[in-house]
């Protein structure tokens, strides 16, 4: 039994939250729409802000995701307004609350509110110590490396990776310091991380795996990074990049089923009946792999956005979308798509990881269930999409 | 329909681009243009998503869309608009022609490079 609700509060004016308001639309949504975002700026995009952004070659108002075509939406926007509760409203509605005391009530609410960077325990209200995942973020990286000499950046995952591959160009002294023996074995395994990893000593970044953190020193600076086994390495600038945590918290009182994100089944429905969750805070069921998943990527962000519209307004959704993400390092395009397991068998079925250029599989029992590639966009898709038909 | 005062450019012959096959090219003074030739016939576009720099011709092609490799915006081959995020500009599309088994673009050369 679904019937389409009449008002639909969407929380999170992110890419998620935007897409899924355009996909209700566009599947013939016509209640009240609202968008609440806790940032002031209107949706836009992320992925440049470690890069393009970072560098100055894309400018804020590139980054704004919204075209003419989104002026139809009849959307009302409420930025600069922080979610603090979800209750049940006294006429059986769903009633949002906010930081400055406001609520509001709707049928449904679609639950976009993201996540943010994780950091180091201790460190707070050191200067020149950052982390990265708002344009304020960002517009502070930016500011803090146009003075730096020293960069040191804790993780190298995509974020720190591809800082350091902007930093590499900015005439700064660069440091990577990654806890475990190889960066990105998490995404892309052991093989295909080692060869992203061997980017950095080619432009000059110096990269010390299995380094782990011991202290940030400093008065009301940062000046080093001190590590467990007594190296000290000069920093005016630290980027911490060691993950992200979802925001859930602001629910904590609500009956919304939490664990590391909000839990929901594979169509978004949370467990209580017309609230759903999207993007970077959902631990979504994946039928395929029968277990909760929560995926911080973009492309996630835009298809369960279009999941969530399908499963309110109870039309048919198309074949589960093949995971996928990408990476802009030192001028390589990396692209993934597909599941990885540790067990599976990396082939290399195009190029040669020595020039640059290559495309790779993940096998496992037979077929191939992951495709990465660096520098190969055109076969890359193909296999993508021969994924997505073996999954349809 | 190919629109009067418009010079035109030859791109290959119609026999070296089978369905299904995209050919990209770089007339004098404009930026790479790419003509995919679709089971519904040839249409040309300016090969850079307006996204961010790729080459369209690299992309995914289906009916009449092309998907972008890298972001998978999905740009319309023959009007050049995006179907959604990232691309928020529609990429510049041209005319194709067919004279003598060989593909001719046509277009305005001069100032008219966006």
């Amino acid at each position: 039994m679904n019937t389409v609700p009449n008002s639909i509060v969407v929380l999170g004016a992110s890419l998620a939250g935007l897409s899924a308001v355009r996909a209700l639309r566009e599947k013939g949504y016509t209640g009240r729409l609202v968008v609440a975002g806790s940032e002031t700026s209107l949706p836009y995009d992320r992925p440049p802000l470690s890069k393009e952004f970072l560098t100055g070659d894309v400018t804020d108002e590139d980054l704004l995701l919204m075209n003419s075509d989104d002026d139809t939406l009849d959307v009302e926007w409420r930025m600069n307004s922080t979610a603090t509760g979800l209750i049940r409203s006294p006429d059986g509605l769903h009633r949002v609350t906010f930081d400055d005391g406001s609520h509001l009530d709707a049928d449904a609410v679609v639950v976009a509110t993201g996540a943010r960077a994780r950091t180091l325990p201790g460190h707070f209200g050191l200067a020149g110590v950052h982390t990265l995942r708002s344009v304020d973020d960002a517009r502070a990286l930016r500011e803090s490396l146009s003075r730096a000499q020293n960069l040191v950046i804790v993780g190298a995952g995509f974020i720190g990776a591809e800082v350091a591959s902007s930093a590499a160009g900015m005439s700064l002294q660069v440091t990577v310091v990654e806890a475990s023996p190889t960066p990105l074995a998490g995404p892309l395994g052991i093989e295909l991380g080692a060869i992203c990893a061997g980017q950095h000593a080619v432009h000059g970044v110096r990269l010390l795996t299995g380094a782990v953190v011991d202290a940030l020193l400093g008065d009301d600076a940062v000046e080093a990074v001190r590590l467990s086994d007594g190296t000290v390495l000069p920093a005016d600038v630290v980027v911490v990049g060691i993950g992200a945590v979802p925001n859930v918290e602001w629910a904590g009182g609500s009956e919304l089923m939490i664990d590391d994100g909000f839990l929901t089944d594979s169509s978004c429905r949370t467990n209580l009946p017309g609230v759903y969750a999207i993007g970077d805070c959902a631990r979504t069921f994946d039928e395929a792999h029968q277990v909760h998943h929560r995926s911080e990527h973009w492309s996630n962000a835009v298809t369960q956005a279009a999941t969530v519209a399908d499963t309110i307004m109870a039309t048919p959704s198309g074949p589960a979308a093949i995971p996928y993400f990408w990476s802009h390092q030192y001028g390589k395009m990396l692209q993934f798509a597909g599941t990885r397991h540790s067990t599976d068998e990396v082939r290399f079925v195009d190029g040669d990881p020595g020039t640059g250029t290559f495309v790779a599989t993940y096998d496992r029992d037979g077929d191939t269930v992951g495709v990465f590639a660096m520098n190969n966009p055109r076969l890359f898709t193909r296999y993508k999409k021969q994924l997505a038909r073996s999954r349809a | 329909m190919i629109h009067p005062g418009t010079t035109p450019f030859a791109v290959c012959e119609l026999i070296t681009l089978p369905v299904g096959e995209v050919v990209t090219v770089t007339p004098p003074g404009m930026a790479p243009i790419s003509v995919f030739h679709t089971s519904d016939g040839l249409y040309a576009i300016d090969d850079t998503c307006t996204h961010q720099d790729a080459s369209l011709a690299d992309g995914w092609v289906e009916g009449c869309t092309v998907e972008c490799p890298l972001h998978e915006a999905c740009f319309d081959l023959r009007t050049g608009v995006p179907s959604g995020p990232p691309a928020k500009i529609a990429v510049r599309t041209h005319d194709v022609s067919i004279v003598d088994g060989t593909v001719l673009l046509h277009f305005e050369q001069k100032g008219d490079t966006r």
